[in-house]
């Protein structure tokens, strides 16, 4: 076999085409372009919410008129046109399931060469999986099961109206309608997204899981994830996103709100991998997404987030650790390749005494691209022993690309112990030897040492999704992963 | 008046009184045209997030001293670096003092930059060095627009300085507030070695705001140590613009030791032009009170082979507020450069806040880059073992900062330095205890 070079390496990470760019032909039923009131309130009509719900998107809408784009990320692209998108997109025959059978077999299909079949995961995997497809929730399994324990996980737009009190509740707690423009704009004019709740000292006997994928060309995917744990509840949510091929640009916008009370614990993975554009940096998702986190007394929220896909990603999972003892965890790889832009990384604030949190950043970047970690500590005068631990490891593979780092960490308490930690690097020329002289080739040898670089990450996925993890960045970086 | 709007209508005075050479002059009118569009810097430009310079633009500073001010070497004798010969340039009020100070033009200059702008024989250095590495943000802009007075330092090639070059500018306080602009240059040709010593000092507690400028330009094989010492007046403000551009195999450190002052920016900027080149960027900074520090650097590496190191310690009491913004570029070209920066903080108080942001932005990929930051308290064990020992709390703890603080200290070159700030830190540690070094 002739020697395998990184110079190798890097030419067939130039030239990986993305493996999921096929696009499922279901009629679609979708709104003229544009945005203004009438479509914020054809939206909620379509949604068949209660007045409280349009009020809130229309307030939304007001302030998001008002803003202005942020331009403060290390990324650059054409803005998106917000008149040009059509705010809602359905497939048109909208089945009443109550088992996998009915759906859309087109769609099952999708599922399947996505990897994700519904059945051998029902099976297998023990995972209830709550599908959105361009922002409508088709198929809901093993609801049955979790009603038993009194868990609700349904599609928001039913949340609204079956449960209505605690969505009016929770909704926009977290991530306030005015609280950044993206976060403005998923408020006016989400379709849909899960609903999650865990009642009081309840552990979710199983992985919850969406999935997401945009379909329709033009669309934007506006989806609301709000997750509430209970009093002394557990759960772990799992998130997978896949976009097929599209020249222009589509725009994601969601807010994903996280609600942890007392002793309760939520563990929130996200494997992103949106189409990140072809070789030549032409088309992609731009990805930007409000994702936050409260924890009151003694609760736990770990975000994992494995992002491999999108165009430009603009994202920063947050933890609030507004309880005494509550503890924050962020584990994050994320890989950039061709023309990507990330702009990743989170927010830390500690407004609880002995409050915990913990970021591993992990950056790979190849190709032509720019891996951005920016995240924010910040330690308030009453978070007594606040402990916080921070590390960004970067990776560079070729000349072309870039790594930032951007750490904030603002300190206004005495009992404070903060490290952060940042070092960038590139695959050694003696690691990649010392594996050689032991008869494992450079393209194994580039696997184990990327593997052995995002182990730590890796590992804090649950079981069902780290193969799925590694299986993105293996399309990633293909070549390079065994 | 506003500030702003006092200096737009003084400019054109201050034109007319100095302005004899057609070329500075462009220089300062479009600095000033800079100054003009841009205006002072808030709190919404990321560069001064953590820095509000509001409550010192309030006053009403005079901008242009009148009264020529005497000041006897007995009262401001402690302010200098006495015990060892030195060349000195001192400044009360803006103008120069020259019986107080010791210049040179035998092998190498160390003048005054008011002669240099205006004397034909400086005039090919002007144009070479004057403004060139020097950012057009606002507030370099301002002290070009009124550059006129500063310290003007040339070394030629091979010339070894053999003793420190200090720089002292004093306010007397004869006004109710002061404004002060001065602006160095400081040119080290091939080969040549000096050391230079800088201080800022307010004799009375009326307010003053500095805003200085200094350009150093690093040849081939230079070796440049620049000392800032910062133990002003709690009423005096300091923003001071360091430029730095090396050249391949040069070497040049600058240690700030931040104690005193109301506001202190110091924004600390080096860049690399050549190969195998050593940037050392050190500080010490020591709080209390409502004191504010921010430390802003920017290493800017271009070529490849080259290292960075920066290594700040700041120890934070009362209300206090400290800053570390440091900035890491790694160029394309810029392969196997070793970057280091590192910032530890301690904080006394619930009252103190620290604000760091270290950041790297590297295109390489050959390159070994690193930060850390950490932010914690002494170790009370370490602080149990000596009071079991009696050692009474207070001196503890100082020894304990001191311990913190000495691996900074440990690489001033001029022991008498090193000597002075042991002493300021026992003095602002309130203890009695000497420091052995």
């Amino acid at each position: 076999m002739s020697k395998y070079t990184e110079d190798d390496l890097e030419q067939e990470l130039k030239t990986q085409e993305y493996k999921y760019g096929f696009y499922t032909d279901i009629e679609s039923e979708t709104f003229a372009k544009g945005l203004n009131e009438d479509v914020v309130i054809a939206i909620s009509k379509k949604k068949n919410e209660p007045q409280w719900m349009t009020d809130w998107r229309l307030e939304a809408y007001r302030v998001w008129k008002k803003m202005e784009e942020p331009e403060w990320a290390n990324v650059h692209y054409t803005k998106p046109k917000f008149q040009d998108i059509a705010y809602y997109s359905a497939p048109k025959e909208k089945p009443k399931l109550n088992s996998l059978d009915e759906v859309d077999p087109e769609l099952l299909d999708t599922f399947k060469r996505l990897g994700i079949s519904l059945d051998e995961q029902k099976k297998l995997a023990n995972v209830a999986v709550d599908i959105v497809m361009d922002s409508v929730s088709v198929a809901t399994t093993f609801k049955k099961t979790l009603g038993e324990k009194g868990i609700i996980f349904m599609p928001i737009s039913e949340a609204i109206q079956e449960h209505p009190e605690l969505v009016r509740k929770y909704l926009g707690t977290v991530v306030p309608t005015t609280d950044n423009f993206y976060a403005a704009l998923n408020s006016a004019v989400f379709s849909d997204g899960s609903f999650c709740y865990i009642p009081k000292g309840v552990r979710c006997p199983m992985e919850l899981s969406t999935y997401f994928r945009i379909n329709e060309g033009g669309t934007g995917q506006f989806e609301r994830t709000l997750v509430v744990a209970d009093k002394g509840s557990y759960v772990s949510y799992l998130e997978g996103c896949t976009a097929p091929s599209r020249d222009e640009n589509q725009l994601h916008a969601a807010v994903v709100e996280l609600i942890a009370l007392d002793d309760s614990e939520i563990k929130y993975s996200t494997v992103q991998n949106w189409y990140p554009g072809n070789k030549e940096g032409k088309g992609g998702v731009y990805n930007f997404v409000t994702k936050r986190a409260i924890c009151e007394t003694n609760a736990k929220v770990s975000w994992t987030q494995v992002e491999t896909g999108s165009a430009v990603t603009w994202k920063y999972p947050s933890c609030i650790l507004k309880g005494n003892n509550s503890v924050g965890e962020f584990y994050s790889i994320a890989v950039t390749n061709n023309h990507q832009q990330a702009d990743t990384g989170t927010k830390m604030i500690h407004l609880g005494k002995n409050t915990k949190s913990t970021i591993i950043s992990k950056g790979i970047s190849a190709g032509k691209s720019q891996n951005s970690y920016r995240g924010l500590v910040q330690i308030s005068s009453r978070a007594e022993n606040a402990r916080n631990f921070s590390q960004c490891d970067s990776l560079l593979m070729g000349n072309d690309c870039g790594a930032h780092t951007f750490p904030y960490i603002e300190v206004k308490n005495k009992s404070a112990q903060i490290e952060h930690e940042a070092t960038t690097s590139k695959i050694g020329e003696e690691q990649l030897f010392y594996c050689n002289q032991r008869g494992i080739d450079t393209e194994k040898a580039i696997a184990l040492i990327v593997n052995g670089f995002s182990k730590e990450v890796l590992n804090k996925l649950p079981m069902e999704f780290a193969v799925e993890a590694q299986k993105l960045l293996e399309i990633s970086l293909e070549g390079s992963v065994g | 008046m506003e500030l702003t709007d006092k200096l737009l209508s003084s400019y054109v005075a201050f034109e007319n009184r100095v302005d004899t050479n057609s070329d500075i002059h462009e220089i300062r009118s479009k600095a000033f045209q800079n100054f003009e569009n841009l205006g002072f810097p808030t709190k919404k430009l990321e560069a001064w997030k953590y820095t509000s310079l509001n409550s010192v633009l309030k006053q009403d500073y005079s901008l242009f001293p009148n009264k020529e001010n005497a000041i006897q070497l007995a009262d401001v004798q402690k302010y200098f670096i006495h015990d060892i010969d030195t060349y000195k340039l001192v400044f009360i009020d803006g103008k120069y003092s020259s019986f107080l100070s010791e210049s040179t033009h035998d092998t190498f200059d160390v003048c005054l930059m008011s002669a240099a702008l205006t004397k034909p024989k400086y005039k090919a250095v002007i144009e070479n060095y004057f403004n060139k590495i020097a950012k057009k943000d606002n507030l370099t802009s301002l002290n070009t627009a009124f550059a006129n007075e500063g310290a003007y330092i040339y070394i030629p090639r091979n010339v070894e300085v053999e003793k420190p070059i200090q720089i002292l500018n004093f306010t007397t306080g004869s006004e109710a507030a002061t404004m002060l602009q001065p602006r160095n240059l400081i040119v080290v040709e091939q080969n040549a070695h000096v050391q230079i010593i800088e201080r800022h000092q307010s004799l009375t507690s009326n307010p003053v705001l500095t805003n200085a400028v200094t350009e150093v330009f690093a040849a081939k094989d230079a070796t440049v140590d620049i000392y800032k010492i910062q133990n002003d007046d709690t009423n005096a403000s300091l923003v001071d613009n360091s430029y730095i551009e090396q050249k391949s195999n040069s070497i040049v450190s600058v240690h700030t030791f931040s104690f005193g002052g109301n506001i202190t920016r110091n924004n600390l900027n080096f860049y690399q032009k050549g190969e195998h080149i050593d940037s050392i960027l050190k500080g010490i900074t020591i709080l209390e009170g409502k004191q504010h520090v921010d430390h802003h650097t920017l290493v800017h590496h271009i070529e490849p082979n080259c290292e960075s190191h920066q290594d700040y310690k700041g120890i934070y009491n009362e209300r206090s507020t400290g800053v570390f913004n440091g900035k890491v570029v790694v160029d394309k070209e810029a392969q196997k450069t070793n970057a280091y920066q590192k910032s530890n903080n301690v904080l006394l108080s619930d009252k103190a806040t620290i604000n760091a942001k270290p950041q790297l932005e590297i295109f390489a990929d050959d390159v070994k880059c690193s930060h850390g930051c950490t932010i914690g308290q002494l170790d009370d064990d370490a602080l149990f073992y000596m009071q079991q020992r009696g050692i009474p709390e207070k001196e503890g703890k100082a020894l304990l900062m001191f311990a913190f603080a000495n691996t900074v200290l440990e690489s001033v070159k001029i022991p008498e330095v090193k000597q002075r700030i042991a002493k300021i830190i026992a003095n602002k540690l309130n203890v009695k205890i000497g420091f052995d070094l």
